[in-house]
């Protein structure tokens, strides 16, 4: 344990004199070289005065301290001594640093930071995400998010808001735990609950919900870059969906997150490795491939050795690896060798470079495995009897080649003025020549294909053997045909030589050969005494020592649950990221999720039970020009549900949701030609019918480079590259899908139906049945006194023009309740409309 | 995304805004206070470091990679060599396509070139329109790019970068200057496809705000149908009715900013109006019947049709409206096989068009202040290609030609040149970085001052290595 730090970090924890976190620039405060002075020099100086040899001027770097005092850069303790003062401050174009040309010129208050800095002693530290973390001391009894938090409002200045009343937080738990949104009858039960631990009993019946695991998956999906096509090129589809229903199945039985690791990376590798496992390593399969004529293997080899290496470094690292495709890190110590090494970790897993995908592991329930069992007895069963009969069928045959060697009819395809089909013909070639040979002369393939052949076009013995055969044959190949499959990991005995790739060029082969390594500068696990696998990156990953991962992993599901992370950039906590405020918070968190057994439920539990998260979101103008993005959390944050979520959240107050967990994506309706600039081949879209057209959003078809139009207006990443943290765009395209596509006009036609037959038959009821439904309130007076007007105003429309009425409520496949007026029920499809478009309901308050 | 700049916010709809960022409070005073015309149409780039000489982008991106054989660069050597072996001198050691390993045979230009304008500028001959604006044109027969695969090589002429998750120069462009339309998005896609062939795939990603926020992706307008994705009211929906419904909407969203003070209910509510604009603005944009016949008759166009003609003009008035950024796509060239029968259909769907769409700009007065590109992204072999149906070339990066016209740009003027036989730039060679250091240039912005912080670095459209405006080719 690294004691120095622990107790001084304890220190400004409980000691008032230190109490007050140190305010950057103040005058006096001492410099933290972390805080304040590595933001300065990464940004600013390291681009030449870095990590990266290759590209560094006058052999000085300054990440370094030993280097920089051996150039002679400062002098500790003596401002007035130091070259680094004396370049900065200069007013000689030719002198100061950094050069007028690089466009990064130090502010004042930056320069004096490096002043202060140098007269202090010109201290380093390592960057903070390179160490340890160490878990902070939490007073008993007390809350260690609100502790933290709390900690630092009180020493900057703010208050904490009030606790959110009850129907925000019911509406918010089910927002980020499952991500629908609660019936009346749910709110009404908590709001009423008044027995201790009400929140917590809610928060414990939401975590064993099925669809706490496809929350989850939203997220994760994002960070492995899930999608149902390949991205390249034609895009063209393969077979992963059973690892989505792995990570949300993952999640509902609260896999260890260390073991969840285990399984994507190495699953196959595994001591008890198993068919779970086995999808779970699918992950190392969800990289872009391309199926395009005349590309280049070694081009994609290696683009998909990079894409690995990103991907490991944005899910589970929080580095950003992509510069080192090409030359040494700028700014962090990752090298282009810790890059290459790191990817050489995938050479054994086996794939295609270029080319069609290969179908996948069959992934089978019980019934299917029944099914595919007794199939297959039937194929065995059949074989067996046409072996009874073999003997006689050779005979048969041996007569057929005699006849023909003595000049018998040519083969029916080569006939002049035969129809065959070309491979029928070119195999009848290959027979009609085997028949010349001598028969001690044929190759075994030889003589299967003359047996074949005789069997299937000439031999008329038998005939009901040979039919029952094909036919059991034909009935196993049909029903494999549908059977779910999943691209899995398979490990190669004949791995990929990966070499260092000079400025990340595949067409230079001049690079060293390199062996599967762990990024140089980072813990190492003891040595195996052989060389390492993907397994033992796995293990490494998850490893105590690795500072990286917990801090990664939290840090990523408090933007989840708070709404934006404590380390803003999610992907990466090098030196180019932000030192979060919270720091000591960020710790804390991942030593507990370390220390509790990588217990993600465990985590989630500790998110949403803090008093920090369960704080009202309102925010008065003084508290958002304080804080306008809520980085001290003196507050909630309010953000707009994901795509997905908007789906869900319309198809379930519609009553329309099918609430089927996993299976195969689905297509719901689409643009017409939506799909027309994708080729080899075109593709035409049909979307699904009956409940499948009712799915959540993240069963959504996904097609990389044409990815639902209204999944894509919400922010959802085409999944082409990993992606940490979804930006959440306001966009006018967001309001014409939620007023115009069919799949949002039926839902509110759907949610008109039920307004009408369970809303009661007044027009107020209804509007309230509507509201609570929708919004989990009741109706404003102003609120009512707006949409009466308008529904009458529709409904005088519809009853003078009972064709739009009828047009109206025609939108989408969903059944209509036939008692209904339809100028009733389009004069609601628009009140619900209304409602489905606002802005409160497509919001997480 | 983390960059402070993103406080420049503008009430502009389709200039959106995330809900991340210190811009929260600064927007809602912008959106409140008086003064938020005059600072609707501000990017990041203020004020702008260099002259603006056009403020506009029209991008002609010919896909599948024209062949500069059959296009601009005349090769009478490579016609007598026709049928020879390629000189090993060019060839080895250099990583081709499909031709890779295989026997390399010179392949003749296959269609006679002619000259045109007051310098006799030689092109092929089946581009006779085009020869006639060729007074207006700035052509440059020295451009390289890094990548031979369709996919990847389109990424690098869209966005400087061969992988995907980086923005768009649309989306950079707007980013850095702003949009000045107001009642449409600031970059504007437009695929078409002529009756043919089976064309290479174009990829959404291909006009991505990459790390830029989304608000700043291209929105594809479609040629046939509706022009937006959703813009149509549903069946049964009158526009009154439309209206009407999004009127409760503001209203009820006014009602809950109220009680919430949440900034992002503004935007939302200029959204819904921007929407509502949208459904009027962008069928009145795109519909041709209007236009003079004798303007039809210019492009070759019949309203409605969806082709390359009806696609320049409406990027003409798409430009007129102030749209920044501009993008047509037009398939197809990937000419492997059949180049002798398939050039002159692409020329054909092509060649009017593109001079009318400079004929047009200019009569009106825009031809000064907007740049009109025409490139594909990549070049094509002299060396035959002949796996299947008649001959063709290969994919190649070592040479293109390319076109552009425009604001601040040398008006019949040739730049660069390949070697005897078409093989490889030698003379003034140009990078796609080269490229875009140079519209950026033209359209007032320093690109190696115009960055991004994404993951850890400086991100630049124009890259790390060091690119070069091509002063030479501007007037």
């Amino acid at each position: 344990m690294n004691i120095p730090r622990f107790l001084l970090l304890v220190g400004w924890l409980a000691t008032p004199v230190f109490g007050a976190p140190p305010v950057p620039g103040q005058a006096g405060a001492s410099v933290e070289f972390n805080r304040d002075v590595r933001p300065i020099l990464a940004d600013k100086c390291f681009h030449c005065h870095g990590p990266d040899a290759s590209h560094r001027k006058g052999k000085l770097r300054l990440d370094d301290r030993d280097a920089a005092l051996a150039r002679e850069a400062f002098v500790p303790g003596r401002v007035d001594q130091s070259e680094l003062v004396q370049r900065i401050r200069s007013r000689d174009p030719e002198e100061v640093m950094p050069p007028p040309d690089e466009h990064k010129a130090l502010t004042e208050s930056e320069k004096v930071m490096l002043e202060r800095w140098l007269e202090q002693g010109a201290t380093y530290q390592r960057h903070w995400a390179y160490e340890p973390p160490v878990r902070p001391a939490i007073p008993a009894g007390v809350d260690g998010i609100d502790f933290l938090v709390g900690q630092r409002l009180a020493a900057i200045g703010l208050q904490p808001a009030r606790e959110a009343d009850r129907r925000t937080l019911i509406r918010r738990l089910h927002a980020d735990l499952v991500g629908l949104p609660p019936t009346p009858a749910e709110v009404d039960a908590f709001a009423f609950d008044t027995a201790p631990g009400a929140y917590e009993r809610l928060v414990d019946r939401l975590l064993a919900n099925p669809h706490y695991g496809e929350r989850m998956a939203v997220g994760w999906l994002d960070v492995v870059r899930y999608a149902d096509t390949i991205g390249y090129h034609s895009d063209n589809p393969r077979n992963v969906w059973p690892y989505r229903d792995w990570v949300i199945r993952s999640f509902n039985e609260n896999k260890r997150f260390d073991r969840f690791t285990l399984e994507q990376i190495a699953g196959d590798l595994l001591p008890d490795a198993n068919r779970e496992s086995r999808i779970g390593s699918a992950f190392n399969r969800l990289l872009l491939s391309t199926e395009e004529g005349g590309a280049q293997a070694k081009d994609y080899e290696a683009r998909m050795l990079t894409d690995r290496v990103r991907a490991l470094g944005t899910a589970w690292l929080g580095q950003t690896t992509g510069c080192a495709q090409c030359h040494d890190h700028k700014f962090d110590p990752f090298s282009a060798r810790d890059f290459y090494a790191l990817g050489a970790f995938f050479a054994d897993v086996k794939e295609l470079s270029v080319g069609r995908r290969e179908d996948g592991m069959l992934v089978l329930d019980q019934a299917q495995e029944a099914k595919l069992s007794e199939l297959n007895a039937a194929v065995a069963r059949a074989k067996q009897a046409l072996v009874a009969v073999a003997p006689a069928l050779a005979v048969a045959q041996a007569a057929w080649e005699t006849a023909f060697a003595a000049g018998g009819a040519p083969l029916a395809e080569l006939r002049p003025g035969a129809k065959a089909p070309v491979a029928d013909v070119r195999v009848a070639r290959q027979v009609a020549a085997t028949l010349q040979k001598a028969p001690a002369a044929r190759t075994g393939k030889e003589v299967q294909m003359l047996r074949d052949y005789y069997q299937a076009k000439v031999g008329t013995l038998h005939g009901a053997e040979r039919d029952a055969l094909a036919t059991a044959e034909r009935a196993r190949k049909a029903y494999l045909e549908d059977l779910p499959k999943c691209l899995v990991t398979e490990s190669a005995k004949d791995r990929r030589v990966v070499r260092l790739l000079p400025r990340g060029n595949w067409m230079d082969e001049s690079g060293d050969v390199l062996r599967p390594a762990l990024p140089h500068y980072l813990p190492q696990p003891p040595s195996a005494g052989r060389g390492l696998n993907r397994l033992d990156l796995a293990r490494w990953l998850v490893s105590r020592e690795n500072p990286l991962t917990a801090r990664t992993v939290v840090n990523r599901w408090w933007g989840h649950f708070f709404g934006t992370p404590l380390s803003r950039n999610p992907a990466d906590l090098g030196t180019q990221g932000e030192m979060p405020r919270h720091l000591a918070l960020l710790d804390w968190l991942a030593c507990a999720f370390m220390d509790s057994g990588w217990d993600v439920k465990q985590l989630v539990r500790t998110f949403v039970t803090s008093a920090t998260y369960r704080q009202s979101s309102d925010a008065t103008p003084a508290q958002l020009a304080a804080d306008p993005d809520n980085r001290e959390h003196a507050r909630q944050s309010r953000f707009r549900v994901e795509a997905e979520l908007v789906r869900d959240q319309a198809l379930a107050v519609a009553g329309l949701l099918s609430p089927r967990v996993g299976g195969p994506s689905v297509k719901p309706y689409q643009p017409d030609r939506y799909w027309e600039n994708l080729n080899f081949p075109p593709r035409d879209y049909a979307a699904d019918r009956g409940e499948e057209q009712y799915r959540r959003g993240l069963y959504v078809w996904w097609q990389r480079t044409f990815l639902h139009p209204s999944l894509l207006a919400f922010d959802a990443p085409s999944r082409e590259e990993c992606v940490a943290d979804r930006g959440r765009s306001n966009l006018p395209q967001q309001a014409l899908v939620l007023l115009n596509d069919p799949t949002y006009v039926e839902a509110a036609r759907s949610f008109a139906a039920r307004i009408l037959t369970e809303g009661g038959s007044a027009v107020e009821p209804r509007l309230r049945w509507a509201w609570a439904r929708a919004l989990q309130r009741l109706p404003r007076a102003d609120e009512t006194a707006l949409i009466q007007p308008l529904l009458e105003a529709h409904l005088a429309a519809y009853r003078a023009d009972p064709a739009a009425a009828a047009a109206l409520v025609a939108t989408g496949e969903a059944a209509r309740p036939e008692k209904i007026d339809p100028a009733e029920l389009a004069a609601w499809t628009h009140v619900a409309r209304v409602l489905l478009n606002l802005h409160e309901f497509i919001t997480r308050s | 995304m983390n960059s402070p700049s993103f406080s420049a916010q503008t009430r502009r709809a389709f200039l959106g805004r995330t809900t991340q960022g210190v811009g929260a409070v600064a927007l809602a005073a912008l959106l409140r206070g008086p003064a938020l015309r005059a600072d609707a149409a501000r990017g990041v780039v203020h004020p702008l470091p260099l002259p603006q000489k056009v403020k506009r982008v029209i991008w002609l991106t010919m896909a599948g990679g024209p062949s500069q054989l059959e296009t601009f660069d005349p090769k009478p050597k490579l016609a007598l060599m026709h049928g020879q072996a390629m000189p090993e001198s060019f060839t080895q050691g250099q990583q081709l396509a499909q031709l890779q390993g295989q026997k390399l045979l010179c392949h003749a230009p296959q269609f006679p070139f002619a000259k045109f304008g007051r310098n006799q500028t030689e092109i092929c001959a089946l581009f006779p329109h085009l020869g006639s604006v060729m007074d207006d044109i700035c052509l440059i027969r020295s451009m390289t790019t890094d990548a031979i695969n369709h996919d990847p090589a389109h990424m690098f002429m869209n966005t400087g970068a061969q992988i995907a998750g980086r923005p768009s120069m649309g989306a950079w462009v707007n980013y850095g200057l702003g949009s000045e339309a107001e009642n449409l998005p600031g970059f504007v896609v437009m695929i078409s496809t002529g009756p043919g062939r089976s064309p290479q795939p174009v990829a959404a990603r291909q006009w991505s705000s990459g790390f830029l926020p989304g608000r700043f992706q291209g929105v594809q307008f479609q040629g046939r149908g509706d022009a937006v994705h959703y813009l149509g009211n549903p069946a049964g929906v009158s526009p009154a009715q439309q209206e009407a419904d999004i009127r409760a909407i503001i209203a009820l969203n006014r009602g809950h900013d109220a009680l919430a003070h949440d900034p992002e209910i503004a935007t939302r509510i200029a959204q819904y109006e921007m929407a509502f604009r949208l459904q009027t603005s962008v069928p009145e944009l795109t519909d041709l019947r209007r236009e003079d016949p004798r303007t039809l008759a210019m492009y070759g166009c019949t309203p409605g049709d969806g082709s390359f003609a009806s696609n320049c003009l409406v990027a003409r008035r798409l430009a007129e409206r102030g749209v920044r950024f501009i993008q047509l796509y037009h398939r197809d060239w990937d000419h492997h096989s059949q180049l002798r029968e398939e050039m002159p259909l692409k020329a054909k769907e092509t060649d009017q068009a593109s001079a009318a769409l400079i004929k047009d700009l200019k009569q009106r007065g825009l031809l000064d202040d907007t740049l009109v590109v025409w490139t594909g992204e990549f070049g094509r072999t002299p060396m035959a290609q002949a796996t299947k149906g008649t001959t063709g070339r290969d994919h190649h990066n070592k040479a293109m030609s390319m076109w552009l016209a425009g604001g601040g740009v040398r008006r019949g003027h040739v730049y660069g040149a390949t070697d005897e036989l078409g093989y490889a730039a030698v003379e003034n060679i140009c990078t796609v970085h080269d490229l875009h250091a140079t519209m950026l240039h033209q359209l007032g912005i320093r690109h190696d001052a115009f960055s991004v912080k994404f993951q850890g670095l400086d991100a630049k459209l124009t890259g790390v290595e060091g690119a070069k405006v091509l002063t030479d080719i501007l007037s």
